[in-house]
């Protein structure tokens, strides 16, 4: 580790780095615009300018800029300077000669890079009297705002857009003082992690539009530490709220999870707190087949009276739900009687992934997929089923260009250099999926093949890796395929670290077998070989493990008389057997929060709490416990799903007494309590507050009902308190509710949290990871392949359970299609944009034809959309032409005047 | 022996020396010679002993930068491009090779690639030079033809490629790193150095970026040998180099004379002096990115460190001269228009810094000056003046003018703010 | 990136020849962005959001990625020119021999701000940065034709 000397003081640094990053990280502030943790330097801002003295007798030095200076051994620096302050000055004050004074309307306002760092250099006196540059702004879509009079030009937006998400509808045009960020002409920004330019604009350019339509500043934010339920993935967030309504939700730093970006589903895709279907009062359903408003307790004393009527109860889960609801449900109907609410398919998928978990698979957590350097995906749409994995998998393909960037002695901070060094070299990456992948335009190799091809050229490398001559390989065997097979092995073998990736959207437990044992198989030749199953659903592999190996199937099998449904719209699991299962049963009872299909047949409705607005604990899909929680209390009946159940077995548990019953019967599951402090926990006596201290009008907020300081509602469940007392710079990570420090009021406080740029967090819990890797691995026995026709395709916008019911987000997602070949088309008689329905289903949703050459011979694809349930489970299914049909225009409705 | 190798083949009143007849001057000889007798370490040492520094206005020793280039190992193309974007300002030196001997540069490219190891050369050159590419693109098919150019040239291992390439505009162009973005099609905004294009340059492989007069001493250099070269200067600096003037002057034009020729000798002897009723007041001695130098300058030696010295830069070597009936404040104020005009927009100081000090000079100039604008041009010229403080050399040089013209013509300045307008345009200068 | 091969190209068979023809000596498609914009302008006179969009698809980009490094360009014309235009040298030796008067002589004559185009559509007014012939400044180009030593009386010859 170097010794640098800063303003007289010896500091020993880490090596490798730049002088930004090594001031930053040890605590010594230096503003700066275009550097970004995670995306290095490139020198354009110019306001990290610090003097750098040639030697000890050099007392003029000369201005270099910190973010773009490699930190060496015997180096001597000054921040402080008096060149050093001016420049900086200077630099701000030139940034400023264009930028609007419209601080008070902006919503970056209160947490702007900007703002802060024109503080910290301390640049007050205007003397530009001239015009400032304008510009016209641009409608993006239903996500995000554009205010291009607030740009800075530092080009962040634009390095996070191409650079570092691969996205194309987003650059810099024009030059001089006068260069632009946009797109071509009005439009969706289409990259799935735009949501992301919020945050990394470092003034207020781009704003997120589902906190303008209800703006609040970011000191009168009620926030909690949050756990993002869009996916398996469990990237880390902050929900904030105000007046009782969610109001956005911004990116959580986790180093070993989601570092600094979300996808936009999680960004996003929360609005179904506040969806007008929102359930938000007991219901009993009366003879006329509406529902009756019924209070709490007699909701409870309705439900109780019809348990003690029946003999056969039985509950189901929900892997979109905390442990804690589930457990609770299983305490109330036993645990011979609960199931995890997943269908058989699922069941066995995520099966696979516990056992490749609970063995000594290298399995990565999602910042370590950044170094592999090779990466094999089979099957599996990541970047519709597990986003943000994706943009893992993207920054691991640049493992080739930082390989060769420390050949020429570059640094991986270097980022212009290194990405003009390498070009388009990248490492590999193979993708064998059936449908066209967002990840195609990266890799080295795009295989289409349907999954059962996609099985047998998995088993074909496992084969070619254990010389096994048997019989599959031999059927297989054409040349080309093994010249195929040969070119994989070739491409893993010769990876330092190769990674394989597969997901439960393959719907093939058979592939994920196959992939865990093709991990197992490569592992023999490298040791560093890594596998990276994705789960389906925020607590998948957290349900899977608590239910007796019972499914949905054999749980309805049994004929039960009363069926507690906790948070899980069947529909979409049952797909087309929803209708006749619902006619079976009896009794249904649920507790949920949206009205879908499965709480419009139920006979009692519970009104349940969102994740946001209850506590729960979730296992991701690399077997990591984590704790969302609650944001803010919901009004009136609604109450966390673990309440009322707990309520109708008529005892009363704080989550924490939950997880202790957990713990006790799962001994996997006694870290949950590792993932964060529970209720008691206090620091210097007091909570831990979701408010800041600047937080305003609390006795303001409520005075159109009462002139007096409504007394602050109790979190009785955990260590948070809905107020903005207490300590929250000390506070462990699991419960700070938000980054700010003095100076530092934008996300960019979040060095200040880190024991070093990009390191962990200071207040990080130790990462609980409920499997230990300690089972050698098993090798499955071959089974069956099965191959389905009719596919569904994951979408990031309507493919899980929760996020279409969000107003923005339900514009992204996509119009029912049918995807087919043109051969397909001709021997239907269909040409593009006809309309079809598939006539094995009652409802008659058209679909518009798209024609797919890409697509593997006898396969056809519909989107995974509620509105297209019934095809869900359908191996093959016949479509009839529409006659007559327009495809509707499919046009985002927000605010297009804008 | 003549003194004048870079233009002993240039008759603009004759049209372009074709390969017949350069060859009958000896032309390509070199490159035979060459290939067949000397390996690229060599020759790099004869252009280090040459002491040939770089003719596109920052000097840098020319055997140096090429012996930055990596050892060839056979990974890849190696690339050698030349600078033919002459956009500076008063600069009218390399149009006139490339116009008049194209195949000057041809040879110097093939013998610079052969030393570097290039297989594939760019020439990068503006698009309002429509003649000189016409010209060029013809003397490459002609080269080809005798094969110069192509693969194992005249038998030997070595092979090259040579294109042209027509840029869309834009000054910044010039600047080398802002080149290679651009010739790899994409917006022309200057890398950070290191790493240096020797090493990861075009498409990140080794590249060489050249001036065009630099790259056209090289065959008289290698035909010649580096003693002949050096004892062409007449002082410290090797060679010759082509000077120009341009303004006020009685035969404005551009001529090759020995490097250390002094500015007086320019002035007066080949521009004629100045046009009857202008009185000589400063002159840009390289291009509109140097430092005013005044009469007090007039005998300093035409020669990289003696420029240094007065406190300018040799640049591109072609001077503008200002005249005692042209207004400075006009003058810098319509360098800094270009300037911020020219920015590529990447950087701060650059970027929003030029057009405040265009905006103030125009103020100034139109009578709307006052005292503190001077306060807050001076702080704008320690802002953006320096290396290092920008992400290129483009400001830096965009503040060299202003910077000196504060200093020598400060009471200029003062007149405009104390009248509230400009004392040459009201004739009373 | 996800392209839509349905829009039918319109460019012309010429017009792809000479754009394919440059890419055959690049390392990528991508490369090729601004000779093929300058292709199409040599045929068109400036580039159109349509020409843009078909040159984009031919070069497998997006329309952002070619119109950022479009407009970055001053002789690349994303709007309307006239038959031939005038670039006229702004620069500083032009500006001391009063390349001014010429300017204004320009725009009187042709009755035309810079950067518009004459009400006949023949020509239009840019400034250019030196043109290299400061020897003989004022300086200007119309069309591929360079003029210099400008007089009020010979720009009024050259647009007579
Ligand atoms: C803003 C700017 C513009 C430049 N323009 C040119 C130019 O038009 N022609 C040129 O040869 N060099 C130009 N240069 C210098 C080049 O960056 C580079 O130093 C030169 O081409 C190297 O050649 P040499 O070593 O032979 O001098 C420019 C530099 C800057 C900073
Ligand atoms: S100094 Fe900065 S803004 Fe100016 S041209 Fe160079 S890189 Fe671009
Ligand atoms: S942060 Fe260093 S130049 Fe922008």
């Amino acid at each position: 580790m170097p010794i640098i000397t800063v303003d007289g003081y010896e500091l020993e640094v880490k090596a490798g780095t730049n002088l930004l990053d090594a001031l930053l990280s040890r605590n010594i502030d230096v503003p700066y615009f275009c550097w970004h943790p995670a995306m290095g330097s490139i020198g354009a801002c110019r306001q990290c300018a610090v003097v750098q003295y040639a030697n000890k007798d050099d007392d003029r030095g000369r201005i270099v800029m910190s973010c773009m200076t490699a930190v060496t051994e015997g180096a001597i620096f000054s921040v402080d300077t008096n060149n050093a302050v001016t420049f900086r000055e200077s630099v701000i004050e030139n940034l400023m000669l264009n930028h609007p004074h419209d601080c008070p309307v902006c919503e970056e306002g209160g947490e702007c890079h900007l703002q802060d760092m024109t503080v910290m250099v301390g640049h007050r006196n205007r003397q530009y009297t001239g015009r400032k540059t304008t510009f016209r702004n641009q409608y993006l879509g239903p996500f995000i705002g554009h205010e291009m009079n607030r740009c800075i030009t530092c080009y962040r937006c634009t390095r996070f857009y191409q650079d570092y998400a691969g996205g194309h509808d987003l650059n810099a045009f024009g030059s001089r003082d006068r260069v632009f960020f946009g797109r071509a002409e009005s439009g969706v920004l289409e990259n799935e992690f735009a949501g992301n330019l919020i945050e990394v604009c470092p003034t207020g350019v781009f704003t997120d539009k589902t906190l303008s339509k209800n703006y609040t500043r970011k000191w009168d934010l009620q926030s909690a530490p949050t756990v993002c339920t869009g996916c398996s993935l469990g990237c880390n967030t902050y929900t904030s709220e105000r007046y009782g309504e969610l109001r956005r939700v911004h990116n959580r730093y986790n180093q070993e999870v989601n570092g600094y970006f979300l996808c936009d589903r999680g960004r996003f895709g929360s609005g179904y707190v506040d969806s007008p279907k929102r359930i938000r009062q007991a219901g009993m359903l009366n003879a006329a087949g509406l529902y009756d408003v019924v209070s709490k307790d007699s909701a409870i004393e309705h439900v109780r009276s019809m348990l003690a009527n029946a003999s056969k109860i039985k509950g189901i889960g929900s892997p979109r739900a905390s442990l804690e609801s589930n457990q609770s449900l299983r305490d109330l109907v036993g645990e011979d009687n609960y199931c995890s609410g997943m269908t058989n398919t699922e069941r066995e998928m995520h099966a696979v992934i516990l056992d490749v978990l609970r063995s000594d698979l290298n399995s990565p957590s999602m910042s370590e997929v950044e170094n592999f350097d090779a990466v094999l995906v089979l099957g599996e749409d990541v970047t519709n089923h597990a986003p943000r994995l994706a943009l893992s998998i993207r920054q691991a393909t640049r493992n080739k260009s930082l390989k060769l960037a420390a050949e020429t002695q570059l640094s991986e901070w270097q980022d212009a250099a290194v990405r003009e060094l390498a070009q388009n070299q990248r490492s590999p990456l193979i993708v064998v999926t059936p449908m066209t992948d967002r990840l195609d335009e990266i890799a080295s190799q795009s295989l289409r093949m349907s999954f059962g091809d996609i099985t047998k050229l998995t088993q074909g490398l496992i084969d070619a890796l254990t010389s096994d001559v048997s019989g599959e390989k031999q059927r297989a065997g054409s040349s080309e395929s093994n010249e195929v097979v040969r070119g994989i092995i070739e491409t893993l073998l010769a990876a330092e670290r190769p990674l394989i990736v597969s997901g439960t959207s393959v719907g093939s437990p058979e592939l994920l077998k196959r992939a865990a044992n093709l991990a197992a198989a490569l592992k023999q030749h490298k040791k560093t070989a890594g596998i990276f199953l994705c789960a389906s659903e925020v607590n998948s592999l957290g349900v899977c493990l608590i239910d007796n190996h019972h499914s949905l199937e054999s749980i309805l099998d049994e004929a039960p008389e009363v069926v507690i449904v906790l948070e899980n719209d069947l529909s979409l699991r049952l797909g087309h057997r929803f209708d006749s299962w619902i006619a079976k049963m009896p009794r249904l009872i649920a507790v949920d929060h949206l009205d879908h299909l499965t709480t419009s047949k139920a006979d009692i409705v519970l009104p349940a709490a969102t994740d946001p607005e209850c506590e729960g604990s979730y296992i991701n899909t690399e077997g990591r416990a984590q704790r969302s929680m609650a944001v803010f209390k919901p009004a009136g009946n609604i109450a966390a799903s673990y309440h009322w159940l707990d309520a109708l077995r008529d005892v009363t548990r704080v989550p924490s007494e939950i997880r202790a019953a957990l713990a006790n019967q799962f001994s996997e599951l006694q870290v949950l309590d590792d993932a964060a402090p529970d209720e008691k926990f206090r620091d210097a006596g007091g909570k831990q507050p979701r408010m800041t201290h600047r937080s305003s009008g609390r006795t303001a907020m409520y005075a159109d009902i009462s002139v007096h300081e409504p007394k602050q509602p109790i979190d009785e469940d955990s260590a948070m308190a809905f107020s903005m007392e207490g300590n929250q710079n000390r506070s462990p990570s699991a419960l700070r509710a938000y980054t700010w420090t003095p100076g530092w009021n934008s996300n960019q406080s979040i060095h200040k949290f880190q024991i070093e740029v990009n390191g962990s967090d200071v207040a990080a819990n130790p990462p609980s990871f409920v499997f230990s890797d300690s089972e050698s691995f098993c090798h499955y026995p071959r089974g069956n392949i099965s191959n389905n026709v009719l596919i569904p395709q994951f979408h990031i916008f309507g493919s899980d359970e929760l996020s279409a019911f969000s107003d923005e987000l339900s514009q992204r997602v996509p119009l029912p299609y049918l995807r087919i070949r043109s051969e397909d088309a001709q021997r239907l008689g269909l040409t593009k944009d006809d309309g079809v329905m598939c006539d094995q289903v009652k409802k008659s949703t058209p679909l518009r034809i798209i024609i797919d050459d890409d697509l593997p011979v006898d396969c056809m694809v519909y989107p995974k959309i509620a509105e297209l349930f019934e095809l869900n489970g359908l191996d093959n299914a016949s479509f009839v032409r529409i006659d007559g049909w327009h495809s509707p225009p499919a046009i985002i409705t927000s605010d297009r005047t804008n | 022996m003549t003194l004048t190798p870079l233009t002993q083949n240039i008759h603009p009143d004759r049209g372009p020396t074709g390969i017949v007849e350069y060859e009958g001057n000896g032309g390509y000889l070199a490159v035979r010679d060459t290939l067949a007798n000397l390996n690229p370490s060599e020759v790099l040492e004869l252009i280090k002993e040459a002491n040939l520094r770089g003719r596109g206005g920052a000097g840098f020793p020319t055997g140096m930068k090429w012996s930055f280039v990596p050892p060839d190992n056979h990974s890849g193309h190696r690339y050698l491009v030349a600078n033919a974007d002459e956009m500076e300002p008063g600069t009218f030196k390399d149009r006139l090779i490339l116009e008049f001997d194209p195949h000057q540069l041809i040879e110097g490219m093939i013998l610079s690639a052969y030393t570097i190891s290039a297989n594939i050369g760019y020439i990068f050159i503006r698009a309002e030079y429509h003649t000189a590419i016409r010209r060029l693109r013809q003397a490459i098919d002609e080269a080809k033809a005798r094969h110069y150019l192509g693969t194992r040239i005249l038998g030997s291992e070595f092979s090259f490629e040579l294109h042209v390439h027509v840029s869309a505009g834009r000054y910044i162009c010039g600047e080398e790193t802002a080149l290679l973005n651009s010739l790899e099609g994409k917006r022309a905004t200057p890398r950070a150095k290191p790493p240096f294009p020797q090493v990861s340059g075009l498409w990140g492989r080794p590249t060489i970026v050249n001036n065009v007069e630099t790259l056209c001493n090289i065959p008289h250099i290698v035909a010649r040998g580096a003693d002949w070269f050096k004892s062409l200067g007449k002082g410290v600096d090797a060679g010759t180099k082509l000077f120009g003037a341009s303004g006020r002057v009685k035969h404005p034009g551009c001529w090759e004379l020995p490097m250390g020729t002094s500015i007086r000798e320019i002035l007066e002897q080949h521009a004629g002096g100045m046009q009857d009723g202008y009185q000589f007041k400063g002159l840009l001695p390289g291009g509109a990115s140097t430092d005013f130098l005044v009469s007090e300058h007039l005998d300093v030696a035409m020669e990289y460190e003696s420029i240094m010295k007065a406190g300018s830069r040799m640049g591109t070597g072609t001077m503008i001269i200002l005249d005692d009936r042209t207004c400075p404040v006009g003058m810098i104020a319509n360098l800094e228009k270009f300037f911020a005009r020219e920015s590529c927009g990447f950087c701060t100081p650059c970027r929003e810094g030029l057009p405040w000090v265009q905006q103030l000079l125009e103020g100034i100039e139109a009578g709307r000056g006052s005292v503190q604008d001077i306060e807050i041009l001076e702080r704008q010229s320690r802002f953006i003046g320096a290396i290092g403080n920008t992400h290129c050399a483009h400001a830096p040089g965009a503040i060299e003018p202003l910077v000196s013209g504060l200093k020598y013509f400060r009471d200029d300045f003062d007149a405009h703010i104390r009248n509230q307008r400009c004392h040459f345009k009201s004739g009373d200068a | 990136m996800k392209l839509n091969q349905n829009i039918p190209s319109p460019l012309s068979e010429a017009e792809i020849s000479d754009i394919e023809a440059e890419i055959s000596h690049l390392p990528d498609r991508k490369s090729a962005a601004i000779d093929a914009l300058k292709i199409v302008q040599s045929y068109r006179g400036w580039i159109s959001d349509a020409s843009l969009g078909a040159i984009a698809n031919l070069l497998q980009m997006s329309n952002e990625e070619l119109d950022g490094i479009a407009t970055f360009y001053n002789l690349i014309y994303r709007r309307p020119v006239g038959e031939k235009v005038i670039l006229l040298c702004d620069s500083v030796t032009c500006w001391i021999m009063d390349g001014d008067k010429i300017c204004q002589k320009i725009k009187s004559h042709l009755n035309v701000e810079q950067g518009e185009t004459t009400a006949d559509n023949k020509f239009t007014l840019l400034p250019v940065t030196c043109l290299g012939d400061c020897d003989h400044a004022p300086v200007m180009m119309v069309g591929d034709e360079l003029h210099h030593d400008l007089t009020t009386t010979r720009v009024e010859e050259i647009f007579r």
